[in-house]
């Protein structure tokens, strides 16, 4: 996972790169978490142009953090 | 192995999250053969990964067990039982309604039944409380219409 911050815009990106399943998901969200109290952004976003594969686990990690 | 199908393959995992890629990943392999669509390919990688995780957090709880997989071709049609010996599923109608979860505080989206339902064909939940869940899930391969 890539992870880049506009200071100027205070925008967050992260682009994941890895399959989103359960055994993954638990270490992006720790990332997810550290860089957002780490930054304290305005705004965030996740690209998801490099997923190959994303299960349940993935939705429960987007409708959780929103 | 004496089979009635076209095809058949046996596969059993331990437990571990780590085990759902493969458990995946073979499963359509063995699809493979029936010359399937990148999205019909990626449908069954879902609903097996939706199945085996259910396995592992909900039916063991984390613990270790054995989840077993069972694939049949026949005809077009792909057969996939994902059976675990874990504590089971009190309600299986509420279990399958969307968001529903037991495991909130997981963050888990409580989608994992709906994705399979509509991911493929026919799905079919039988489970016994301390005893275990089967899940049948069938594909249907299109003819490719190309060749």
């Amino acid at each position: 996972m890539n992870v880049n911050y506009d200071k100027e815009g205070k925008l967050l990106k992260f682009e994941i790169t890895e399959e989103i399943d359960h055994c993954k998901v638990e270490k992006i969200k720790r990332r997810v978490d550290n860089e957002i109290e780490r930054y304290i952004p305005k705004n965030v976003i996740f690209d998801f142009d490099k997923v190959s594969f994303m299960d349940s686990a993935g939705i429960g990690m987007l409708i959780r953090k929103i | 192995m004496k089979t009635k199908y076209d095809n058949e393959m046996n596969l059993e995992v331990l437990s571990k999250s780590c085990n759902e890629a493969f458990a995946r990943i073979t499963v359509a392999a063995f699809a493979s053969q029936l010359d399937p669509t990148i999205e019909e390919i990626s449908d069954i990688k879902t609903a097996v990964s939706e199945a085996v995780t259910n396995s592992i957090i909900h039916g063991y709880e984390n613990t270790e067990g054995i989840i077993k997989i069972n694939c049949k071709i026949d005809g077009r049609n792909l057969i996939i039982e994902i059976s675990d010996t874990g504590k089971g599923i009190e309600n299986i109608d509420i279990a399958k309604e969307p968001l529903y979860t037991t495991k909130p505080e997981l963050e888990r989206s409580g989608m994992g039944f709906t994705i399979m339902e509509s991911f493929m064909d026919d799905l079919k939940i039988e489970s016994i409380l301390g005893l275990g869940t089967k899940i049948t899930m069938t594909k249907i391969i299109k003819e490719n219409t190309l060749n």
